[in-house]
């Protein structure tokens, strides 16, 4: 390409506006600012450069900053929109999402939906704004650190001089003695951390050069974190799935290829008690209420042993016991199991007892497991109960038959026929909780409601998430690039012998205020005047 | 030990107080000849009584977290009170800095104000549910408060540079906008003092109600009803009947305390107008006369540029974790998440916008106001009105 030859002897890119190595004014628009652009050092950014071809044009549009500050600035906006309305996945399923808004919030809550800003955040519009700010920071971290890093690493000591009087902080100065008040200025750079280097008695001093380099790592950590958002949905990586076990029971747990295995032994719930906790809570417990503080299943884990056949009931082995709180998940092999959801009392059996109508004399008792019913119980001495059918969940249907709504036992219903010596054929009864019913005319037997027994049900979601370590990863990376380009700055100091006269020019990346102070106490006392500020002067009364 | 607690925390707030006359003081001593003066004896005095102010209210934090056995950022109340002491805080750093008095007639007002808004929430020590029994409580929520501190020094000092060079002969959109930030101010100690006169007064009115489900329920006003629940029956004998009804999906009780703040501060900002017959801003003006309005938009750019990583680091990363292992994900789109990303993304345009041209000073300073805004919205909006997990169930 045109490469531009300085006068100096350098050979810069094309598009150089600075001289890397001297620092002369190589684009002549340059020369009529009485301040230089100095934010990549004059370097030749591609964007800047070339705008012919599609890509050029492409390459432009994400490079830019305003571009980048817009994409940030809509993708703010559009999910501040998702926050007026509740999202999708936190409202109560007792209505399908496209009643549920209108019902609740009316003609606001219908345009919402249909807006679709319900699911907001999961939209392909929202996903292509993350994306394009992915891709702009890519791009515009690509256009600035190449030259940016080419120009500082080739900076030379001597400065041109054109470069030196249109620095921020500059001036010009006659000393009887140039080389003694160097020397003192040296020592005290020095003092301050100040690299220094020096060319024919001229002076470079620099330091917190790395934290020009604040913002590309940062933008590394973006990206990186982006990434790993983008893997959850490479099948594998992320599981999410949900486990309802009841007390006593032992289930595969979901998305381990049935490894593992988990057994609920006791589902707890403790709420603050003003007896027991600390009196200080007792106000608030007054004030609002029930309190929960604690819940809680105590699980043992297992995993499966050897290979077993589909159906073929698999050998287990204890792996531990664990106390699953919420904020206590268990964990085991990339998988972590999360207390999230209980349902207290299920119905789990239920007793009854076959008695007599008139003489209230019973002839045997009965329980029945809701979950794994037994149809068939024998009493002795000719008593005999069968159960004939079992809804869990009862309804009437439309046609006013029974049915059952699902298979949890929300409400159990049975009908029964009811062996005795003085029926050999049976009575039939329908009993469902707080109701019965003879279908076939007054039966002389009945069974009697006995008791009820209930268990606890916990819900634990299961999660894997392998994208997690890049994401942290990516979290870090971007931590330290923001704590290096914000808590240090990248402060320059010139300094150049001109014909007897001594010339000072300060440059930084940020926090001018600083580098002016620092600099008044390197010049104090030498003889020499810290350069000054030819922005500000003319702004202060 | 709560007892004590609650008196430290009281005489951090009377010191607060008492420091901004110092530094009010401070102002009128500063001669007119230049930035490099020492710091004048009231603004050491100010200094000085703000810092053991600050020492007191750490005081009170230490022994709360004593008496509760958990560090007190579990509701609105610790919460917005801890939000208060790290703004102080932030300030005594930044004053050691940059030497300006003036930061403290700006901030410390605007700290005794969080800190007097906080204690109009319920101020019992409340147990921790299960969500909360977490060391990430006080590790999140304090780098997270911290951020935010040191982010609103830079609307005080955004402020400053606003009250500076807003030119008040003119009446046009810079100087209502400016008004405007003046009222809100002025309406949060309208709120203040509106609530406190009627708890004082023990004033309570209760009302039978139909809610958005269309069930009855029953809800307790503390000031007068100027609008009412939905089909709202008043119950208590001899208070305020109220003017308009609300419909079901408005929370007229939010809603009344809201009317009542604006109209308090309407009252006392129409009072301030018609004794000094100018603007507020303009009544400050002065104030601000000797400071150079470079320096503060420095102080002002610092600020975001230190409170931003903070920020970052303790709302959304350290948030991040405890998500994963409190609710099983780092991240879900919870309102409360959502607007501490729209922070964090507002704060990441306003440093890219610093560096191109022409977003310096005023426009940059605009820019520090609706940041604070935007943080403001955060802890009483979204707590109070959109309150999803995180709601403290403030009311
Ligand atoms: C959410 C997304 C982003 C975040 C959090 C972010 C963060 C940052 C931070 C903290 C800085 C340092 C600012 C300073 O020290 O003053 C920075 C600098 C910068 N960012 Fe970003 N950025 C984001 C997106 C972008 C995008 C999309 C672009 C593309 C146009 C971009 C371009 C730049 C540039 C050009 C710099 C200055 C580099 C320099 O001074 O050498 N950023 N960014």
């Amino acid at each position: 390409m045109n490469e531009v030859k300085c006068e100096c002897g350098h050979v810069n890119p094309h598009g150089t506006i600075l001289c890397e190595s001297c620092g002369r004014i190589l684009d002549d628009k340059e020369k009529d600012k009485q301040l230089l652009d100095m934010r990549y050092e004059g370097s030749a950014r591609r964007s800047q450069t070339y705008n012919k071809t599609i890509i050029d044009k492409i390459w432009n549009f994400f490079s830019s900053v305003k571009v980048g500050v817009w994409l940030i600035v809509l993708t703010l906006g559009a999910s501040a929109l998702g926050t007026i309305l509740p999202q999708e996945m936190y409202i109560p399923p007792v209505m399908p999402a496209s009643e549920y808004y209108e019902d609740q919030y009316g003609w606001v809550g219908k345009l919402y939906y249909e807006l679709g800003l319900h699911n907001m955040y999961g939209s392909w519009w929202y996903l292509i704004l993350i994306a394009s700010i992915g891709v702009s920071l890519v791009i515009c971290s690509l256009d600035r650190v190449v030259p940016l890093y080419r120009a500082l690493k080739t900076q030379r000591v001597s400065r041109h001089e054109g470069y030196l009087k249109r620095q921020r902080l500059f001036g010009i100065s006659d000393t009887a003695d140039a080389d003694m008040d160097l020397e003192k200025i040296k020592q005290k750079l020095k003092a301050k951390r100040y690299n220094i280097r020096e060319e024919n008695g001229n002076l470079l001093a620099e330091k917190g050069r790395f934290s020009r380099w604040g913002p590309y790592v940062n933008h590394v950590g973006l990206i990186i974190f982006l990434v790993g958002g983008m893997l959850r949905f490479v099948p594998g990586m992320y599981v999410d799935q949900i486990l309802w076990v009841r007390e006593g029971e032992t289930k595969v747990i979901p998305g381990t290829d049935g490894q593992y295995y988990l057994t609920n032994n006791d589902f707890i719930l403790e709420i603050y008690d003003k007896e027991t906790d600390d009196e200080v809570f007792d106000a608030a417990i007054d004030r609002v209420g029930t309190v929960v503080k604690n819940y809680q299943t105590n699980a043992t884990l297992y995993q499966k042993k050897g290979n077993t056949i589909p159906g073929e009931k698999p050998e287990l082995e204890k792996i531990k016991d664990k106390e699953i709180r919420v904020n206590e998940p268990l964990k085991i092999d990339g998988f972590a199991l999360y207390q999230v959801d209980y349902k207290r009392d299920e119905l789990n059996k239920m007793l009854f007892r076959l008695e007599n109508k008139q003489t209230k004399e019973s002839y045997g008792n009965i329980t029945i497991d809701l979950f794994d019913p037994q149809t068939e119980f024998d009493l002795g001495n000719g008593y005999y109960v069968e159960v004939m059918s079992y809804f869990p969940d009862f309804e009437f249907d439309g046609e006013g038959d029974p049915t059952t709504k699902s298979r949890i036992p929300n409400n159990p219903a049975f009908v029964f026929n009811m062996v005795t010596p003085e029926n050999p054929d049976g009575e039939v009864s329908f009993v469902a909780i707080q109701q019965t019913i003879e279908p076939l005319g007054d039966n002389e037997y009945k069974m009697a409601f006995n008791g009820v027994e209930t268990k606890d049900v916990s819900a634990l979601t299961v999660r894997k998430d392998l994208t997690l370590w890049i994401i942290s990863l990516g979290g870090a990376i971007f931590m330290i690039g923001v704590i290096q380009g914000a808590y240090w700055n990248h402060r320059r100091l010139w300094i150049r012998k001109m014909d007897g006269q001594i010339w000072t020019a300060g440059h930084t990346n940020k926090n001018w205020h600083g580098l002016k102070r620092e600099l008044e106490s390197v010049f104090d006392e030498t003889g020499l005047p810290a350069p000054k500020d030819q922005l500000s002067e003319d702004k202060k009364e | 030990m709560a007892q004590l607690s609650s008196n430290l925390l009281y005489t951090a707030f009377v010191l607060y107080l008492v420091s901004i006359v110092f530094f009010s003081g401070a102002i009128k001593a500063k001669s007119a000849d230049g930035t490099k003066i020492a710091p004048s004896r009231s603004a050491k005095i100010g200094i000085l009584i703000t810092i053991i102010g600050f020492i007191a209210q750490v005081g009170y934090f230490i022994t709360r977290w004593i008496a509760a056995g958990h560090a007190p950022v579990s509701n609105l109340f610790e919460f917005t009170t801890f939000f208060g002491m790290a703004l102080v805080g932030a300030f005594i750093v930044i004053y050691f800095i940059y030497q300006t008095p003036l930061l403290g007639l700006f901030t410390l007002p605007i700290a005794v104000l969080i800190i007097a808004y906080a204690s109009m929430f319920p101020r019992e020590i409340s147990p921790l549910i299960p969500a909360l029994q977490s060391d990430w409580l006080h590790i999140h929520v304090t780098t997270a408060a911290l951020g935010q501190a040191v982010l609103s020094i830079s609307f005080a000092a955004a402020l400053i540079y606003l009250v500076k060079v807003i030119d008040q002969t003119k009446s046009d959109k810079k100087t209502f906008w400016l008004e405007v930030i003046m009222y809100t101010l002025i309406s949060t100690l309208g709120f203040i003092i509106v609530s406190t006169a009627f708890s004082m007064a023990n004033y309570e009115s209760t009302f039978n109600y139909i809610d958005k489900n269309n069930a009855e329920d029953q809800i307790e006003f503390a000031m007068p009803a100027i609008v009412g629940p939905n089909e709202g029956e008043l119950q208590s004998e001899g208070s305020f009947q109220p003017l308009i009804e609300m419909p079901a999906i408005i929370n007229a009780k939010k809603l009344n305390t809201l009317i009542w703040s604006l109209g308090s501060g309407l009252l006392l900002y129409g009072l301030l107008r018609l004794i000094f017959r100018k603007r507020v801003s303009a009544m400050l003006q002065p104030l601000v006369k000797n400071i150079s309005a470079d320096l503060v938009d420095e102080i002002s750019y610092r600020s975001v540029l230190i409170g931003f990583p903070i920020f970052t680091l303790g709302a959304l990363i350290f948030a991040m974790i405890w998500a994963q292992i409190a609710w099983t994900r780092f991240w879900g789109w919870d309102p409360k998440e959502v607007w501490a990303l729209i922070t964090f993304l507002f704060y990441a345009a306003f440093l890219h916008l610093r560096l191109s041209k022409g977003w310096h000073g005023e426009r940059s300073a605009w820019l520090a106001v609706i940041g604070f805004a935007i943080m403001m919205f955060n802890l009483i909006a979204v707590n109070l009105v959109i309150a999803g997990l995180h709601s403290y169930a403030g009311s």
